[in-house]
């Protein structure tokens, strides 16, 4: 054990963990402010805003001594016997003449700047900044420019605190981003040609402690403090980030990476993140559909789903059970399978369950920091798989299911799909036709949907509560932020309704059933705590919140602050 | 702004003595307010008049809390920068803006559609006093009716226009450019 002192306070930290100085405040609950470090990246201490008094104590005699002169706090070990100060004169003089330095040039145009809400330069200057602006200088560089597709730079609001420089070099690995110019002059850039377009680019929107690089998606769309944030996690492929999306009315405006250590750190890639045209897209499928010839007519939602129950219960009585399959799509949350599942048994005990088509494009893709996007897009494909094995020996994938379309094996499909790309073809919809009962369960219009005799709607990720295990065994819980397009219910209603349960569908009442019913998720018991739970090792690290909050931005932001002062009398 | 900020100024409301707490004092204000009003009616310059042949005269239109209209900067463009703080500062949440990029070289961000639900607005002035272009103002029109909901529904066009029908007679609050007090805020 270490012990620290914090403006007087002792605190102890584990010999192992290594912390630096900003770190060890925070346990102790004092906010040392910083632009440039950032758990994730190396520390260049370059910004000067972190600046304190430290000293070291003498074991035996209790003795403080205190180095003349400021000390960075992000590049000082917090070692035993450590002193740090910084709360006095020097060091809020400090803070202050960083932060009147910074706004100097700064064009302070927060209007109309998408980071305004939860910009490090505002939040600290309610706490370390001057009244008055004694200089209004112009500032040098160059205003807007396009760093690669989704990346805006406004020059003019930069800080240098080479983040987002070191953010290419060390996490993604691209090195596109440098700084150009000297002095007063100096601003972020690419090298002509070779813009920032990896699939992680979008990161560099989210480090950037001020507004200089902006994500160009979002840009102008909403203020931040509109939004809500709702925890989830990415449905894009089968890492699965820990994500926040943010909503408002209705209406899904961001995707943000969330701290976690076992799959994301800090990151998130540009898939994930700017791919869900398809939540809000126009011909998202609102209510149950019915064919006849070629005309679709829509079903009130309790009829249609019961005439789909008794259409599949007259497939399973007169062609018999086996004749009839479920396909289980690895974008359904392991409840839904669960309970698709169980229905599917409840038809008939011999039915056949089948995995859903698995979207493999390309190669797994590693970046510089290990982070990966997979080549399997899909989120859940253990955790359906793990479902299926419960209720059946075997494992059919989409190729087996073709296989026994083809020889005529099958009478009729319950199909689920909601997958947020095309994912099937004329050629595939054909092996369907010879069915006498198709049931199409998707969020998009198909060939396949073209086909069915009856369409139910679906729901996308940010519309669903649910859980998701990912490539590793990670079972991630995820809330939903937004209501299923007009007419829709979430799929997990859908399923539970047709198993004949009364009432409202709850994600976690059934997690806990399926924790009961099937070992692999026994762990999962009790809920799933932010960081996920491994299910395959059964260990995990479970990340700390400090008395300031996440690791990332450990200070209260703009919400908070304005509550803060609400509260006080 | 922290709670103990030298700036702010907390005032407590005075203690009331014992005919205030009868309302004796405030009543004979009262009757005297109201005898003063008879007085003056009687002279002739009396508190009412006779809506709508006559209109009535205002103290200071400046002031004034009527229906809003968006200023125009110099060159004839609409200056609001699309910051929706007077959307965030309303309390009757009747403000709608749709920001974009601007078409403008000198300017960043401006409203693509910009719509205030009059009906729905209780006339409080607080997006005035948020705006921090003084983009948004309230004018001193006060007979503000509609054949429909529909009608009272403002859009930038309509705002635009009650700025053209009252720069007349109510000037600009301040000259302040579309980019604020700092000078690249455009
Ligand atoms: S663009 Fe943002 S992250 Fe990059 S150096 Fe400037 S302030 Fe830092
Ligand atoms: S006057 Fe008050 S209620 Fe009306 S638009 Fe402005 S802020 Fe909203
Ligand atoms: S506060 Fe002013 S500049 Fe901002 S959106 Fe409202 S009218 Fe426009
Ligand atoms: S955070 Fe320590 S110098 Fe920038």
């Amino acid at each position: 054990m270490a012990t620290i002192t914090v403006d007087g306070q002792d605190i102890q930290i584990g010999d192992a963990e290594r912390l630096n100085v900003i770190q060890a405040a925070d346990r102790a609950g004092v906010a040392i402010p910083f632009y440039c470090w950032h758990p994730g990246l190396s520390v260049v201490a370059s910004c000067r805003m972190c600046l304190v008094e430290t000293g070291t104590k003498n074991k035996d005699t209790g003795e403080i001594t205190m180095m003349p002169k400021l000390v960075p706090a992000c590049q000082t070990p917090a070692k035993d016997g450590t002193v740090v100060v910084t709360n006095s004169e020097k060091v809020r003089a400090n803070q202050n003449f960083v932060q009147e330095g910074i706004l100097l040039d700064h064009p302070v145009d927060c209007p109309i700047c998408d980071q305004a809400g939860e910009c490090w330069l505002q939040d600290y200057y309610f706490n370390h900044g001057h009244q008055e602006r004694r200089a209004d200088v112009r500032p040098f560089t160059s205003k807007r420019r396009e760093m690669g597709p989704h990346v805006t730079l406004f020059a003019d609001r930069c800080v240098m605190c080479s983040r987002c420089v070191r953010f290419t070099r060390e996490v993604s690995g691209g090195g596109e981003l440098q700084i150009i110019d000297r002095g007063s002059h100096a601003e972020i850039d690419i090298f002509p040609g070779y813009p920032l377009d990896d699939k992680m680019s979008g990161n560099t929107n989210d480090i950037c402690p001020v507004g200089a690089l902006c994500s160009t998606d979002f840009l102008y769309e909403q203020r931040v403090w509109f939004m809500e944030p709702h925890d989830s996690v990415c449905t894009r492929c089968s890492t699965g980030c820990s994500v926040q999306f943010h909503v408002n009315n209705d209406q899904l405006y961001r995707i943000q990476p969330r701290y976690n250590p076992n799959v994301n750190d800090w990151w998130m890639c540009d898939l994930g993140r700017y791919e869900n045209g398809h939540v809000r897209a126009p011909e998202r499928i609102g209510s149950i559909k019915q064919r006849a010839a070629d005309k679709f007519t829509d079903h009130l939602w309790p009829e249609g789903l019961k005439a789909i129950h008794e259409a599949l219960a007259g497939v399973a009585a007169k062609s018999g059970g086996a004749k009839l399959a479920f396909v289980l799509s690895p974008y359904l949350t392991c409840e839904e399978a669960y309970l698709l599942a169980s229905y599917a048994r409840k038809t008939a005990p011999d039915t056949l369950l089948v995995l859903g088509k698995v979207p493999v494009v390309g190669q797994d893709e590693k970046f510089k920091s290990g982070f990966t996007v997979r080549a399997e897009r899909c989120p859940n494909r253990r955790g359906v798989e793990e479902v299926i094995r419960h209720f059946q020996a075997t494992i059919v994938d989409w190729a087996g299911l073709l296989t026994k379309l083809d020889a005529g094996e099958l009478a009729g499909v319950y199909l689920t799909a909601n997958y947020p790309d095309q994912w099937t073809d004329d050629a595939e919809a054909a092996k369907f036709e010879r069915l006498s009962l198709l049931v199409v369960h998707d969020i998009l219009p198909s060939a396949l949907a073209r086909k069915a005799h009856f369409i139910v709607p679906g729901a996308a990720s940010v519309e669903k509560d649910g859980s998701y295990v990912n490539h590793a065994g990670l079972i991630q819980t995820g809330e939903w932020g937004i209501r299923p397009a007009e007419g829709g219910h979430v799929d997990g209603q859908s399923f539970s309704d047709l198993l004949g349960r009364k009432g409202l569908y709850q994600a976690s009442g059934v997690l806990a059933e399926l924790a009961g019913a099937v070992p692999f998720f026994a762990r999962a018991a009790d809920g799933v705590p932010e960081a996920g739970l491994n299910l395959v090792t059964g260990e995990e690290k479970r990340p700390r919140t400090t008395a300031l909050g996440t690791v990332t931005h450990p200070l209260p932001t703009f919400r908070s602050i304005a509550s803060e002062m609400l509260e006080v009398e | 702004m922290k709670p103990d900020d030298k700036q702010i100024k907390w005032v407590k409301e005075p203690k009331l003595g014992l005919s205030g707490r009868m309302y004796l004092g405030p009543l004979l204000d009262g009757l005297a307010t109201t005898a003063r009003h008879m007085l003056s009616t009687a002279r002739g310059d009396g508190m009412t008049c006779q809506f709508p042949e006559e209109r009535p005269k205002f103290g200071n239109p400046l002031i004034y809390r009527g229906v809003h209209r968006l200023n125009k900067d110099e060159q004839g463009r609409v200056k609001c920068v699309a910051c929706f703080l007077c959307a965030t500062a309303c309390p009757a949440h009747c403000i709608d803006i749709i920001g974009t990029q601007s078409p403008w070289e000198d300017r960043e961000k401006y409203p693509q559609s910009f719509v205030i639900d009059e009906l729905r607005c209780i006339y409080c002035g607080m997006c005035e006093e948020a705006c921090p272009v003084d983009a948004i103002e309230l004018t001193a029109l006060f007979d503000l009716t509609g054949a429909s909901r529909e009608e009272m529904i403002f859009d930038k066009e309509k705002l635009l226009s009650v700025y053209d029908a009252t720069i007349e007679q109510e000037p600009m609050r301040s000259r302040q450019g579309a980019g604020g007090q700092g000078h690249s805020a455009s």
